[in-house]
């Protein structure tokens, strides 16, 4: 498995550069995951990136973009659970790219 | 969606598939494996009920600790179903009662159905899949 070091910290990723290890997680690493995805986080892209880290601890798995999306519009409103607003954060897809820099797995469906 | 695409790849199709869960959820890893591909089939907007029968009822169990076996615990996951619009969730009664366990023994609400209510919804499906 491919290492990445960050600050004198390493952390084992898989061969797409998600991290194996939900458990070790931090802003270092999410801020090298956006890099890499060349995403530029704002407030906006944190709020997600938490949600998604949330919905993680409750259910054990990254949502699918369409149910994500429900989730967001439920939590922080209309404004911001729709696709619009989402790919507009991470345009190479919501679930895929906020779920890296989450830290999460890939999730499940995810086509 | 628009219609164009649903005319041109046949996303619009729509089929009712049933999973049937039979196996204890840890121990081997069709319970886990079984959940994906549900996850999956909602993912394309299926008509997706779930069934859990023999074994498979312990995977609804409340309150599984795995931390001592170190593998994940997915049940929480049987709650997100909702949020996939999976909500045809059904147990076999038998199943239930030779094991001493009631609905309240379960994370997720469930309808509870006897063989023959079973085997008509069964009988209603376009797909089978038994895990």
């Amino acid at each position: 498995m491919p290492m990445v070091n960050i600050a004198g910290k390493d952390y084992e990723v898989d061969e797409e550069g998600y991290l194996i290890d939900l458990s070790q997680w931090n802003e270092d690493i999410a801020k090298y995951m956006a890099v890499e995805e060349k995403v530029e986080l704002t407030e906006g892209h944190w709020e997600v990136v938490n949600f998604l880290r949330e919905y993680y601890a409750e259910y054990q798995i990254a949502p699918a973009v369409r149910v994500l999306t429900k989730a967001i519009g439920k939590k922080l409103g209309p404004d911001k659970g729709n696709n619009k607003y989402l790919y507009e954060l991470f345009p190479y897809g919501p679930a895929k790219q906020a779920c890296k820099i989450a830290g999460l797995p890939k999730p499940t469906g995810c086509i | 969606m628009s219609d164009m695409d649903e005319m041109e790849d046949g996303s619009g199709i729509v089929k009712k598939f049933m999973f049937l869960n039979r196996k204890a959820p840890h121990g081997t890893v069709y319970a886990l494996e079984g959940l994906e591909v549900v996850l999956i089939t909602a993912a394309f907007d299926q008509d997706v009920s779930m069934v859990f029968t023999d074994d498979g009822v312990y995977q609804l169990l409340k309150g599984i600790d795995t931390k001592g076996i170190e593998v994940k615990d997915f049940s929480k996951t049987y709650r997100a179903l909702d949020g996939y619009d999976i909500e045809k969730l059904y147990v076999d009664q038998a199943s239930m009662d030779a094991r001493g366990l009631v609905e309240d023994d379960l994370i997720v609400d469930v309808t509870v159905l006897s063989v023959d209510e079973m085997a008509n919804l069964m009988a209603e499906q376009d797909v089978v899949i038994s895990f």
